[in-house]
């Protein structure tokens, strides 16, 4: 009987040891929340995109759980859960990031994934992520079809689409006096290039009737060598060449067109040129009409929050923060805020995919970009004021960014509910340049 | 019009010169190996490197700029030299003779592990090494600048394809090889050391690569990933002249180039499928392409 007893003890105080155990454990899961990061870390991608974008992501992090963000962002981590983040490569193409994106959700069990630079990628895990009811941020990609041709419950975008970008520089154009009355492009071959190009010369045509498209070449995605397409530019004697060039294309295309003369002989315009000023400095050429995909980096608002962020990433990284960090932190903080809104209207408690994803529809919260308002795809699509300069060099010989125009968020987005390219196509109605 | 036919012929030529230079090694090393090497491309993108990593360093000794074409053939034979012994000596000659098949896998598996030998040594970040094209200047043609720098890789085109010819065709070495390549069974027979041709093979294919990508790097942004559109540009020239020969890859580079360069003048939305619609002719129409020789039937 005694030792009936003992066992008895000894049984029980094992439950009760296990049941603390995992009882604490399970505590400490509900001041967790895991966050899948997808971002291009290898391949040709990730040294001017993913690995800046990352670096970015990673330092607010670090903050965010160490409660050391400025307000509104000081509560630690994400409404006092503390963020682990699970980065994944996005290099290898759609099929895989699938794959990726299941394996996130469904074995790493993550609360949230915020990733994508491919538009390629944006495109293909939208679908997944609403079959899986997983909460999904895409921070970066540019195509506008997502929200366009589509609508997903889980799924937001955090940053403006790439019309956007070619809508400001035929602004910026036209609002500067260029001569637009022919103009060429050379853009990838394949969704964000076709797009971008189209948003620009239909963009053109609209606001300058007469202008003529004198080239479009459309060279394909990490070509490199861009002789034959440079003399045809050149040839061509357009007066404004278009390109949403990036990362390595864009790095090889300067390098081979800056010496042949391109930049001086016609007045070229970069969508999306400011990532690759870090890595290039003073091999950028003057002159260059270049947008950096919002008020990024140097075209950043003069704003407490901007002049933070600058300088915390300036002050880890030794290098100025591009467009790549600046919309990770951007997409990081508009979760944040989601989550702690949800958080409040559940009283305080942790809330659940539904509840954050019915707070993020239609949020606005202030990023060190400026004000991001998420009112296209209803209430899933981001808009934001953009900003459009020209490369000129200082005092010091060093490149910067001059001559900078700044766009209001309803004056290159369309409206909710018209494809950007039909708001072009109409004449831009509604829009607001004041 | 004179204008514009200078300039497709210019484009045609230095992209022709480059993709000639690229593949030859590749063509080379499968006559003599009969390996079809995709690793190619990841010594390629090593012999990038290496001239992205030396070339400023030799700046930074103060030597004359006139001399950085010897930083950079030295960063391309320094690259030859680390990965002969270890690719030919240690992993391919363990497969000489196997399915073919089986090589292609071994190469595209040294070829993966190059790649991240790359990411080990460099990281993620891009190098620029533009200053070797500067030192030619540019030149007037018709109404547009080329940099002399791509025009000189024209003529180092040619005195490759050259030097290779002569090597093969007019030295007592080269004849050995030769024999090598025509039945290497019977060319030990009759005492030739055919290890050593072969590890003399794969270093000069190797040099060449690695020559093509130091010869690039000042092009380009030197970056992970520059090795893959080799490959495949490499592979079609040494199909549409037929693996093995020289003059093949001469023709097969000089019709890409040429091809390509007047769809981007004159019907861009071409341009992204000539090069495959050229191979894909071929390959209906002359499979083994244009350069390869009849073969003896064995019994």
């Amino acid at each position: 009987m005694k030792t009936f007893r003992h066992c008895l003890i000894f049984v029980s105080s094992i439950l009760i040891s296990l049941f603390s155990v995992f009882g604490s454990a399970n505590a400490d899961g509900h001041k967790e929340f895991k966050l899948g990061v997808v971002t291009f870390l290898s391949g040709p991608a990730a040294e001017p995109f993913g690995v800046p974008a990352w670096n970015g992501g990673k330092l607010f992090i670090d903050l965010l759980n160490a409660g050391n963000a400025p307000a509104p962002y000081d509560k630690v981590g994400f409404g006092g859960m503390k963020i682990t983040a699970i980065p994944i490569d996005e290099s290898g193409g759609a099929t895989k990031q699938v794959q990726e994106f299941r394996n996130l959700v469904q074995r790493d069990k993550v609360d949230a994934v915020l990733g994508y630079v491919s538009s390629g990628d944006c495109m293909a895990i939208p679908s997944v992520a609403d079959e899986l009811k997983a909460l999904t941020v895409l921070y970066d990609c540019g195509t506008p079809r997502v929200f366009e041709d589509a609508s997903y419950k889980y799924v937001f975008r955090t940053a403006a689409h790439a019309a956007m970008d070619n809508i400001a520089i035929a602004r910026y154009l036209m609002g500067k006096g260029y001569d637009v009355s022919s103009i060429a492009g050379i853009n990838q071959n394949y969704a964000w290039g076709k797009d971008s190009w189209k948003d620009f010369n239909v963009s053109i045509k609209k606001l300058s009737p007469n202008s003529e498209i004198k080239n479009e070449l459309f060279p394909k995605i990490f070509a490199g060598q861009y002789g034959t397409e440079i003399s045809a530019l050149m040839n061509s004697k357009a007066k404004v060449v278009h390109s949403s060039l990036w990362g390595g294309d864009l790095q090889s295309f300067i390098l081979q067109a800056k010496p042949r003369g391109l930049f001086k002989r016609t007045q070229v315009v970069f969508s999306a040129g400011d990532h690759v000023m870090p890595g290039l400095g003073n091999k950028y050429p003057e002159g260059v009409i270049l947008g950096a995909r919002g008020q990024y980096g140097m075209m950043a608002p003069d704003t407490a929050l901007n002049r933070w962020f600058y300088k915390a990433y300036m002050d880890k990284y030794g290098v100025f923060p591009a467009q790549p960090p600046y919309r990770m932190v951007q997409g990081l903080m508009g979760l944040k805020m989601a989550i702690e809104k949800a958080m409040d209207n559940n009283g305080g408690k942790r809330p659940n995919k539904d509840q954050i994803a019915t707070a993020f529809t239609g949020l606005e919260w202030e990023a060190p970009g400026g004000l991001v308002q998420m009112k296209l795809g209803n209430g899933h699509q981001a808009i934001q004021p953009h900003a459009i300069g020209k490369t000129v060099k200082d005092k010091d010989g060093n490149i910067t960014i001059t001559d900078i125009v700044r766009y209001s968020a309803n004056c290159v987005n369309p409206p909710n509910g018209i494809k950007a390219v039909d708001w072009i196509e109409a004449g831009f109605p509604g829009s607001d340049c004041k | 019009m004179f204008d514009e036919i200078l300039t497709i012929f210019l484009d045609g030529a230095i992209y022709a010169s480059w993709l000639f230079i690229v593949a030859l090694g590749l063509t080379f090393v499968f006559g003599v190996l009969k390996i079809l090497n995709i690793a190619h491309g990841g010594i390629y993108a090593l012999g990038a490197y290496s001239t992205a990593t030396l070339v400023p360093i030799f700046y930074s000794l103060g030597m004359p700029e006139e001399l950085v074409v010897l930083a950079m053939l030295f960063s391309a034979l320094a690259v030859a030299i680390v990965i002969t012994p270890i690719m030919e000596r240690v992993i391919l000659r363990r497969f000489y003779g196997q399915d073919e098949v089986l090589i292609v896998l071994v190469t595209y598996a040294i070829y993966l592990v190059l790649e991240d030998v790359q990411k080990i040594i460099w990281g993620m970040k891009s190098f620029y090494v533009s200053e070797p094209r500067e030192i030619l200047g540019a030149v007037e043609m018709g109404s547009l600048y080329y940099v002399g720098y791509d025009l000189a890789l024209i003529g180092l085109a040619i005195f490759c394809g050259l030097a290779l010819w002569l090597s093969l065709n007019k030295t007592k070495s080269g004849k050995i090889v030769l024999a090598v390549i025509h039945n290497p069974e019977i060319s030990g027979c009759m005492g030739v050391n055919i290890n050593k041709v072969y590890l003399a093979a794969f270093f000069v294919g190797a040099f060449f690569a690695a020559l093509a990508g130091s010869f690039t790097a000042p092009l380009i942004s030197v970056q992970v990933g520059i090795s893959v559109a080799v490959v495949i540009e490499s592979f079609a020239v040494v199909i549409i002249g037929g693996l093995g020969s020289i003059p093949g890859a001469v023709i097969g580079a000089l019709i890409i180039g040429m091809a390509r360069a007047a769809c981007v003048h004159k019907l861009p939305e071409a341009e992204i499928f000539i090069m495959y619609l050229c191979m894909a002719g071929m390959l209906i129409f002359r499979p083994k392409g244009l350069f390869q020789g009849a073969q003896a039937r064995k019994i």
